[in-house]
């Protein structure tokens, strides 16, 4: 049995899925030439050359390792350990890690894998194995270098400037000054600086002092000066990332919950069935679409000027922007209620504040609270592009950091913090919804 | 949160008794103590927050209230005086409001295609490879938790300045939080049109592709559009810390301060009126596609 369709009727049929068809492949076709305009428009071709893989390079290694500075002054001959080369990492004079070894004039620094420099007071000698002797020494104002020709492309000498370059560390000498960069893994001084008397002890040592030691500093217990020495620690400032979390974080709350106390009022003013009169309704639903079309940027500029930087002018910038949405949703919510449960109330002779109350809030509550808590997530990742334009929280301190181009160990520290500080947030918030609004 | 959780067992019948009047009584006492509690303990976060906040800052929260309109009318009363020459800065603007748009529309593009894929390989029922479902859930949440302001400042370093870094900051984050609401469409999807294809030998991508998608593509579209909204903001955002676009060119000329102001109020126009005609048109679009035209 076979159902044939009268061709009259199949072909009205056939002919839309033929302009169907038509739509479906125009539309990656119109994609395409979209992407290909944007290639050419955004100079993708040019990135390749503009990119600066050097810079990629610095920054994934200073994410997972550290440097340390060792450097004479070769006027007065002063040699100095620093870590990072900052004044923060910089050791007691005299003092050096174990691979620093200073005998009178001499300085000999050990990068290991058998690269040994010395300082000495006729110059300085790179010995690097596999190759050879690099020496250097000042002579009439000018380097003389005496290393195996030819020169490999890691060596680059000129008169006033020698720079070797090897897997065991970085050699530079000038007239001036000699320096050696050897690298080490890991975030140097994490924990402790070089103040503290906890530095460069091992964890077990460090938990055994922590709970049976001796007191290693006399004024205060052992435990209570990690913690501070910790939270005080000068080359990461725990203290001020600290606060400066909890500033975003502040942000982020104040103005979200700051928005939703202020908008819902006039979300009732608002909506169509609290007020009667439409003029009023008219105009506060067009405020609405000013302060979200004038767009958190904006205000963030205005408020700064006012209100100067800090996390108050980033909390208002949010609070402005979300009253908008928070105006546009939660009068659209009121507008949906079942008008019932109200009828109920009225019955019973509730004024309209009872009503409003009793009748209504109950109904919009959850609908409400879950968008609010939605962008209490949301807005705890823009209180950090506001912080950074403001100038508070954690967006500046990232922002600064990323700017000096150097402390890259710090910036890949804050990311894991917003990252976990959003995540955080995020599961809060998810949490939360769950808690208030289902019930569980 | 109306209150009817209270109540009999299911499948009895509720007796009138004054034991459960009480107990009911007591229950919504019980609740409107908790209500009260969890208000006080807001109160008290919001006032000492605020608080809090305000020591912190620069500027005292009264005097700035008092100076808040100041710097809209020393911009707004130059810009008057100099009104002629609005249309042509606005005019001015428009490559690089071209560009901020750009910026958000390839990025959004990018990022749905992203996300489509993601979200069918990660939703169950749907999963290519099911094991990999937790995993997939991880990734989109880490690409959702990267603010987009530190993807783009990083790569501002390798890549220099321009659309670029910009670009693949929004792809990334959108990518990661559409990804997780196509998946939530996904999942309401009917799985019947799969089935009857698998039992004719269809692949999983023609699977997806002609059991799936006609499904899910109107709230899928629906989604990309707000998203579309939302990554036009951020674009211009991006802009401002140094990734080309008008928000750049807003802050040269905030930079520059008094004398270009004019041109200031140019671009906040040419922007508020982009942002509130992508928002019309998006806001159009999404009831069509949700109602059903």
């Amino acid at each position: 049995m076979t159902a044939s369709l009268a061709p009259t009727a199949a072909a009205p049929i056939l002919a839309r899925m033929h302009r169907r068809r038509l739509i479906a492949l125009s539309v990656p076709a119109v994609i395409l030439a979209y992407l290909v305009y944007i290639f050419f428009s955004f100079d993708i071709p040019g990135l390749a050359q503009r990119a600066r893989m050097d810079n990629a390079v610095i920054l994934m290694s200073d994410f997972v390792s550290h440097k340390v500075h060792v450097s004479r002054d070769n006027r007065s001959g002063a040699v100095v350990t620093a870590i990072e080369g900052e004044a923060k990492g910089t050791y007691p004079a005299g003092v050096h890690p174990d691979w620093v070894t200073v005998q009178g004039d001499s300085t000999t620094i050990n990068l290991g894998d058998g690269h040994v420099v010395t300082y000495d007071p006729a110059g300085a000698r790179y010995d690097i194995p596999g190759y050879g002797l690099v020496d250097i020494r000042p002579e009439g104002g000018r380097l003389a270098l005496t290393a195996p020709e030819p020169l490999p492309d890691w060596i680059n000498a000129s008169g006033n400037r020698v720079t070797v370059t090897t897997d065991a560390g970085r050699f530079t000498y000038t007239r001036s000054r000699v320096e050696t960069f050897r690298y080490f893994y890991g975030w140097e001084l994490f924990f402790f600086d070089l103040n503290s008397p906890f530095h460069g002890r091992g964890f077990f040592e460090l938990a055994g002092l922590a709970l049976w030691g001796d007191r290693v500093d006399p004024e205060r217990a052992n435990i209570v000066g990690m913690a501070q020495d910790f939270w005080n620690n000068e080359m990461w400032r725990h203290r001020d990332v600290a606060w400066s979390i909890f500033e975003t974080m502040l942000m982020a709350f104040l103005g979200t919950f700051g928005a939703a106390i202020v908008s819902l009022p006039l979300a009732f003013i608002a909506a169509r069935n609290f007020n009667v009169l439409a003029p009023i309704r008219f105009g506060l639903r067009r405020v609405f679409d000013f302060v979200r079309g004038v767009d958190s940027l904006i205000w963030t500029i205005i408020l700064a000027r006012a209100f100067g930087p800090g996390p108050m002018t980033g909390a208002l910038a949010i609070l402005i922007t979300d009253i908008g949405s928070f105006g546009k949703t939660f009068s659209e919510a009121l507008e949906n209620i079942d008008e019932k449960q109200v009828e109920g109330i009225r019955s019973t002779g509730a004024n309209a504040l009872q009503r409003a109350r009793f009748g209504v809030i109950p109904q919009v509550m959850p609908v409400l609270l879950s968008q609010v808590l939605y962008y209490f997530e949301s807005n705890t990742r823009s209180a950090t592009v506001v912080g950074a334009i403001v100038g508070g929280g954690i967006g500046l301190m990232l922002t600064q950091a990323i700017q000096t181009q150097k402390d890259w160990e710090e910036v890949a520290y804050y990311m894991v913090l917003i990252i976990l500080m959003v995540m955080a947030m995020d599961s809060l918030s998810g949490w939360l919804r769950r808690k208030l609004i289902k019930g569980e | 949160m109306v209150d009817i959780a209270f109540g009999p067992e299911p499948g009895k019948k509720p007796a009138h008794s004054t034991a459960n009047a009480e107990a009911y009584l007591a229950a919504q006492r019980r609740k409107r103590m908790y209500g009260g509690v969890l208000l006080i303990f807001f109160v008290a976060a919001m006032a000492s927050g605020f608080l809090v906040a305000q020591d912190r800052n620069a500027g005292d929260f009264m005097d700035g209230l008092q100076r808040l309109g100041d710097f809209p009318s020393e911009v707004l009363t130059e810009a008057w005086a100099k009104r002629g020459n609005l249309p042509g800065l606005m005019w001015a603007a428009l490559p690089s409001l071209i560009e901020t748009v750009n910026i958000a529309l390839v990025s959004t593009l990018i990022g749905a295609l992203a996300a489509c894929i993601l979200s069918l390989l990660m939703t169950r029922g749907l999963a290519r490879f099911p094991r990999l479902i937790p995993y997939l859930r991880r990734l989109t949440d880490g690409m959702r938790a990267f603010p987009e302001i530190v993807i783009a400042l990083v790569l501002i370093y390798i890549l220099g300045g321009g659309p670029v870094p910009a670009m693949i900051a929004i792809a990334v984050h959108t990518a990661g939080a559409l990804g997780k609401l196509f998946s939530e469409v996904a999942e309401n999807a009917d799985l019947k049109p799969v089935e009857g294809l698998s039992s004719v030998g269809a692949t999983w991508g023609q699977q997806m592709w002609f059991g799936i998608l006609p499904q899910v593509a109107p709230n899928w579209l629906s989604y990309a559009l707000l998203r579309f909204e939302i990554n036009v903001r951020a674009s211009a955002i991006l802009g401002f810390v140094g990734a080309g676009g008008i928000g750049y060119e807003l802050k040269i000329a905030m930079q520059w301060g008094g004398g270009r102001y004019d041109q200031v109020v140019a671009i906040f126009l040419v922007l508020f009126l982009t942002i509130v005609v992508i928002d019309q048109l998006s806001d159009r679009g999404r009831e069509k596609l949700v109602t059903g035209r």
